[in-house]
């Protein structure tokens, strides 16, 4: 076991860990920040992504151990201060961006490191953004859609397919 | 996952050390090895994590050579050796997704050599030199079949040397489940001839197509490759493609290269 110490959403937190702990356990079982989904655990699907040091990442395919000194933001702490709604996520539900919401914490984290890196993309750099996040449900438009307009991007003509 | 240590050396002499000791293993960007742990194919006692050995990361451009610590993502490749190399940027740019972009390493790539991953195919075409910790290795000595490489035990990859070619592409014909190369081919042209370096097809891992080559050092152009074409045998032949369909595509990539080269 060794200690690790990081933070989390804006908290420090410190914790014994063994070597093979993942990012996802550490997050889940540890810290009981269970928004981070795990789909597929072999870093395919993207329902795990968080940020660490402001980098999306596959928390599935990280360890506990190498977040040492990190700061780590999840979806827990996407929201305002105040509990509402942050601009990515209030989009997807405008935009119907969600259905059965497995995939959403893992898109919702993915959208934010795009826009942070291309404030206004296009079309088709959001879906080459998305590539490495699966959704079973949306077909994926709505989620593009909410993306869009969370860049502040005129929507209204695209059609809802 | 078997249980392990992990340790997280701040230079290479200690992690060099730390890799001395026994059932002891390198851990890059963890892209490649994380899954082969869980799977339970490797069962290393220590890992030894290269990611805060600052000496390993980063881009330097000198004259006509370009640097990349072994330590580097994916991701800074793509955004820092666009303006000197933009084939290899625009590889980088098109390995897996961002996530395994902000992780996964050139060093790691390498190491690895997969037969189909991408970085095997830039080296190799580009004439490349592998550093270690210990010695400078020409990519035509280095990659030695299907995820085997002339690394030895221990053996870190510090940094790897491209010299830029006056044009250059490369085409992957992409496997949409893994986002690998069910094919892909890197054509660069070097003042002393063009080196022709294809990936995700032979049974024997990354190989110069050595008959596109001469052709294309005679002239840089698709056309020099009419009629020119590979046996389906020894290629990779799985679900996702033949033998015969693997060498039909480097013939159709390389032509594809050639005109996003030229
Ligand atoms: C969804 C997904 C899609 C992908 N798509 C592609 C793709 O399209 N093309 C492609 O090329 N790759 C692809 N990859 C693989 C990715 O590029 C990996 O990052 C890379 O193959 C391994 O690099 P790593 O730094 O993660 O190494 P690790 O997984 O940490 O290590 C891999 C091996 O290399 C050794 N090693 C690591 N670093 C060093 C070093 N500096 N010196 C010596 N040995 C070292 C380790 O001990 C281990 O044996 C994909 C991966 C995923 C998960
Ligand atoms: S759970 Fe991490 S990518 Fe699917
Ligand atoms: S909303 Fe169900 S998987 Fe995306």
């Amino acid at each position: 076991m060794t200690k690790v110490t990081m933070t989390v959403n804006g908290k420090a937190v410190s914790k014994e860990v063994s070597g093979n702990t993942l990012m996802t356990e550490f997050l889940r079982d540890e810290l009981h920040l269970t928004g981070t989904h795990v789909g597929c655990d072999t870093s395919q699907c993207g329902a795990c992504v968080i940020h660490v040091d402001g980098k999306s990442v596959k928390a599935c395919t990280m360890f506990a151990a190498e977040a040492e000194g990190a700061s780590v933001a999840t979806i827990e702490g996407m929201a305002n201060a105040d509990g509402s709604l942050s601009v990515i996520q209030q989009a997807f539900q405008d935009h119907h961006g969600l259905q059965c919401g497995f995939c959403t914490p893992g898109m919702v984290m993915t959208a934010a490191a795009l826009l942070k890196e291309n404030p206004k993309p296009s079309e088709h750099e959001v879906r080459d953004y998305l590539e490495g996040n699966i959704c079973r449900c949306t077909g994926y438009h709505n989620i593009v859609k909410a993306i869009l307009a969370a860049s502040g991007q005129d929507v209204s003509g695209i059609a809802a397919e | 996952m078997y249980s392990f240590e992990i340790e997280s050396p701040t230079s290479v002499a200690d992690a060099v050390a730390a890799l001395g000791k026994e059932e002891a293993q390198a851990l890059g960007g963890g892209q490649t090895l994380i899954p082969s742990l869980k799977a339970r194919l490797a069962a290393p006692s220590v890992l030894v994590s290269l990611k805060n050995i600052d000496e390993i990361k980063g881009v330097s451009v000198d004259g006509g050579t370009i640097t990349i610590g072994g330590g580097t993502t994916h991701a800074t490749v793509a955004a820092e050796v666009g303006g000197a190399y933009p084939a290899l940027a625009d590889l980088a740019v098109n390995i897996g997704d961002p996530a395994v972009r902000n992780r996964g390493t050139i060093g790691g790539s390498l190491a690895n050599n997969d037969p189909s991953a991408c970085y095997p195919a830039a080296a190799l075409a580009s004439g490349a030199t592998i550093v270690t910790n210990t010695r400078e290795i020409a990519a035509d000595d280095y990659f030695e079949g299907m995820f085997t490489t002339a690394l030895e035990e221990g053996e870190i990859v510090t940094a790897v040397r491209f010299p830029v070619p006056e044009a250059a592409a490369y085409i992957k014909f992409e496997q949409p489940a893994s986002r690998f190369a069910l094919v892909g081919v890197f054509v660069a042209k070097y003042a002393d001839g063009v080196r022709v370096a294809v990936t995700g097809a032979s049974e024997d891992g990354v190989f110069r197509w050595s008959e596109a080559e001469t052709a294309l050092t005679s002239k840089f152009s698709a056309d020099a490759l009419d009629g020119l074409s590979l046996s389906g045998d020894g290629m990779i032949s799985d679900l996702h493609g033949s033998g015969d369909y693997r060498a039909h595509l480097i013939a159709v990539l390389t032509k594809r290269a050639v005109k996003a080269a030229a």
